[in-house]
């Protein structure tokens, strides 16, 4: 886009996307901020006018409201550190030349392919159900007593699934950063008498870089905003109540849609300062 | 103080064989050239030497003792690869410093080998940069900085000069040769162009299809080719190999003569042709003259300054002194 005449051109035909994109965007957040400063329970007289700031006043004082945002930034952080150093080790594993390459390759990627809804249910029915579940028969085999995964361990157990679900695509990332790695960087570095440990730390991690930055920041999109793995296991019990997850309840269960709406304000708040975070620690690695 | 031997090395991918069992050596302090048409398997070989290759039989020998189970950094060997492989994410100065990092020198000791390389190299204002703000030639530069400054025995060169423009080229060869001679270490060199086999080596290894054709001075393969393989690659323009009848008179299958070895006159001479296309290239005048006797046209060279318009006859005199005679296998006749 080196001329005047290219650059116009160039926006006239992005224009229409932009609009659309906008519109998508626009519409949902206006109709957010209008409803977070209204009284509006659809069950219990609809709307009842205007209240100014009184429902982001309730919703931060409400006495789940930070435990929520611990909850979030717990299951996030937890998930993003099990996927990306996983994922680097599984990368790292599938890289090698290996018999059953392609059979392998695709067995890893497939937990992205299963829907988080079936995931959950998956994973609370066969694997942590205290009594038959598979976590349950192993622990009982060893003599030891089950874990009653869901309720004592709650949030270990969802980062645990979440973290099944996203390490597929951290893997695939850093699997096709690794093999863009040119293996003559390799052998130098092996020629200059870096051992194995060496060249993964001054050589293959510094050209992961970029594809680890990637991740995170796209897992983290996704990450802040997970509801179907809570809703289908643990319902928001036992200390698993996210943003989002509250969110839901102020508008479904309480039906207070204004009350919601003000928390979808603090979501986008919250979903803002991670960015802003992520970009400062890892952002640089997208330059250059 | 580096000598290596290699016998009866051999390599195959799978089935392939790609080096049948070869014998070679190398002295102290040589300038070695492998050349060979691409895919020959020179990088193969050298890879061999480097260890990031294990050989499927026989022996590689550093100074006399067995180094064919020694990883390829504790054989003392440096090598510069064909697109560098600098680390891009290290300035200049940690790619060079990176072989002593990693032998654990003391930081004291890793700046002044590195500074002295630097200024060896002329890449003292450079240091900070990255790889990647750097020309070809510089970062070339670069690559040899981080094989002298581990002060290796000897030294490794797959292609380095390839991905270079042709003044660069000319420039980083008298560079490397340079370096060759104050070093006075050991050097083996692989290329596929043999104008820098011819100008750099003390003694070149022309390979075909992994089997070493021979090996010799650059002039002992100019003067006295083995085949008619060695004869064709080694010299610019090719020489001329000719067969038939022409051939029979001189008792041979094959004869080869010089492009300069040939006299051209407009007057007499033992071959009659026709002038074609000519190549100017100011100090010589490279003719191709096709002649009703010989199947491929002639390359002769000719002063710069005589020229010759396209379609006029010529006569053509082989000097017989530097005529080259091959039996059918194309083995050389004395
Ligand atoms: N890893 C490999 N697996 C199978 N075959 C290989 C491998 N590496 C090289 N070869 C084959 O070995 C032969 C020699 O390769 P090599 O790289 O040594 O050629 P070269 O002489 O360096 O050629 P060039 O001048 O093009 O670099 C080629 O035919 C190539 O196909
Ligand atoms: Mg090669």
């Amino acid at each position: 886009m080196a001329t005047q005449h290219s650059q116009s051109v160039a926006r006239m035909m992005m224009a229409p996307a932009v609009i659309l994109l906008l519109g998508w965007m626009l519409v949902p957040l206006t109709m957010t901020l209008f409803f977070s400063f209204k009284k509006y329970l659809p069950l219990r007289g609809g709307d009842l006018g205007w209240v100014g700031f009184e429902n982001y006043v309730r919703f931060v004082s409400s006495s789940s409201f930070w435990p929520a945002v611990a909850t979030t930034l717990i299951i996030v952080g937890g998930v993003l550190a099990i996927t990306v150093l996983l994922g680097i080790a599984l990368a790292l594993l599938l890289d090698q030349p290996m018999w059953g390459q392609g059979v392998v390759r695709i067995l890893v990627i497939a937990p992205f392919f299963v829907m988080p809804t079936v995931s959950g249910l998956v994973w609370k029915n066969m694997f942590m159900d205290p009594v038959n579940g598979f976590f349950a028969h192993l622990w009982r085999f060893f003599g030891a007593e089950p874990i009653q995964w869901l309720s004592q361990a709650s949030m270990p157990s969802l980062v645990m699934i979440v973290s099944w679900q996203w390490l597929p695509f951290a893997t695939l990332i850093l699997l096709t950063a690794i093999q863009s790695l040119d293996t003559e960087q390799l052998e130098a570095a092996e020629m200059d008498g870096a051992r194995p440990l060496g060249r993964f730390w001054f050589i293959i991690l510094p050209h992961l870089a970029r594809a680890i930055t990637v991740v995170i920041l796209i897992q983290t999109i996704f990450l802040l905003s997970i509801f179907a793995e809570i809703f289908v296991t643990t319902a928001g019990a036992f200390g698993t109540k996210t943003l989002t997850y509250l969110i839901f309840q102020r508008v479904l269960e309480s039906q207070n849609v204004g009350l919601g709406s003000a928390g979808g304000v603090y979501a986008i708040i919250l979903a803002n300062i991670v960015a802003v975070f992520l970009l400062r620690v890892v952002g640089k690695n997208l330059d250059a | 103080m580096k000598q290596i031997q290699l016998r009866q090395v051999s390599k195959s991918f799978g089935d392939v064989e790609v080096i049948p069992p070869l014998d070679l050596e190398i002295e102290d302090g040589e300038f070695v050239v492998f050349v060979g048409p691409s895919g020959c398997g020179k990088s193969t070989l050298l890879r061999l030497i480097a260890g990031l290759e294990d050989v499927t039989s026989g022996q590689v020998l550093i100074d006399g003792a067995d180094a064919t189970a020694i990883p390829p950094a504790r054989r003392g060997l440096a090598m510069v690869f064909q697109s560098y492989a600098l680390y891009p994410h290290m300035s200049v100065r940690r790619n060079i410093a990176f072989p002593l990092r990693m032998a654990g020198l003391d930081r004291a000791e890793q700046e002044r080998r590195v500074d002295e390389a630097a200024k060896v190299l002329n890449l003292t204002e450079y240091l900070d940069r990255r790889p990647g703000q750097l020309s070809g030639g510089q970062r070339q530069r670069v690559a040899i900085g981080r094989a002298i400054v581990r002060e290796p025995t000897a030294f490794l060169f797959d292609e380095p000069l390839s991905n270079l423009d042709a003044a660069l080229r000319v420039g980083m060869r008298l560079e490397i040769s340079e370096l060759h001679k104050r070093l006075s270490t050991t050097m083996i060199y692989v290329t596929h162009d043999q104008v820098e086999a011819m100008t750099m080596a003390d003694k070149i290894v022309v390979l075909q299809h992994g089997v070493i054709e021979q090996v010799g001075s650059p002039m002992e393969l100019y003067r006295a080719p083995r085949n008619t393989f060695v004869a064709g690659f080694i010299g610019s323009p090719r020489m001329n190999l000719l067969e038939g009848a022409e051939a029979a008179r001189h008792k041979a299958h094959t004869i080869g003569i010089r492009p300069e070895h040939i006299a051209i006159s407009t007057r007499k001479g033992d071959w009659q042709g026709v002038v074609g296309v000519s190549e100017h290239l100011g100090s010589d005048t490279f003719f191709h003259i096709n002649c009703p006797d010989f199947a491929a046209p002639l390359t002769v060279r000719a002063d710069g300054e005589l020229d010759l318009s396209y379609g006029s006859t010529v006569f053509l005199t082989p000097d017989l002194l530097h005529l080259h005679r091959f039996d059918d296998n194309g083995l050389r006749l004395t």
